[in-house]
């Protein structure tokens, strides 16, 4: 049933006339990482369960994940991570009240992206740096 | 007169009040933790076989986190994705649908995990 006093509001423009911009792709892309580590979750499973199984299946999960594709997917969770756990940090802090002015969320927004990034690539050249040692 | 003003008073047009809101932040704090001790377990076991995988999750301490990583990381999950259907999906089957899958997505995959976890760290 439509209500009338909603009908007769005036509705807010839509989101195409605005210039993007970075705070607002930020948010957008604290979304997009959060809805796509449900499917890192799901890998996750898989690779508990099988190793609850036993060796056999714990090889093939261990052959996707070493594959290029396994790879280059565990690469691009690694940075949904990343950036989903510093996005969220900053979301904490705006829950305190604090660095709400556009100066500070401009810059949050800046060290969120660049610093998903480095600790993504930090967190390969390790994985690699170590993968011998056992 | 009923008004919209109805639904802002008491708990809200989710019916559910602030509940939700506070869920999400204290698994939000639980995950930093948590997310940060995953990576460090699966990076510091690249290229180690199986036995050494499947004793490290056994190994208690281990178990006990990865269970709470499980569990806060599920309801975390089941939050977000809830919260993304309910501002995408207009149409109330769909939406009403798609809320039940993802409670179901997020209960299987808690058990499965949890399931898992337990037979590694119990079992033979």
């Amino acid at each position: 049933m439509t209500n009338k006093l909603e009908a007769e509001r005036p509705l807010s423009p839509h989101l195409q006339i605005y210039r993007p911009m970075l705070t607002m792709m930020m948010s957008i892309a604290h979304r997009i990482t959060g809805a796509s580590l449900a499917v890192g979750f799901a890998l996750l499973t898989w690779w508990l369960v099988a190793i609850s199984i036993g060796p056999e299946a714990y090889a093939t999960v261990d052959g996707f994940f070493g594959s290029l594709i396994g790879r280059l997917l565990l690469f691009l969770f690694t940075w949904a991570l990343m950036l989903h756990m510093l996005g969220g940090i900053r979301h904490l802090i705006w829950d305190t009240g604090h660095a709400l002015d556009t100066t500070s969320i401009e810059v949050a927004a800046w060290l969120t992206l660049i610093s998903s990034m480095v600790l993504t690539v930090l967190i390969w050249v390790v994985g690699y740096a170590l993968m011998g040692s056992h | 007169m009923a008004t919209p003003l109805k639904r802002v008073r008491g708990l809200g047009a989710a019916h559910r009040g602030t509940e939700t809101f506070w869920r999400q932040r204290v698994t939000a704090i639980a995950n930093i933790p948590l997310v940060i001790f995953l990576v460090l377990s699966i990076v510091g076991h690249i290229g180690a076989d199986y036995g050494q995988v499947k004793a490290y999750i056994a190994n208690p301490i281990v178990a006990v986190l990865m269970l709470a990583l499980i569990v806060s990381a599920a309801i975390h999950m089941r939050i977000g994705l809830r919260e993304i259907i309910e501002d995408y999906v207009h149409g109330e089957g769909c939406k009403v649908a798609a809320l039940v899958a993802t409670t179901f997505f997020a209960g299987l995959i808690a058990i499965a995990c949890t399931l898992a976890i337990l037979k590694i760290s119990l079992g033979s």
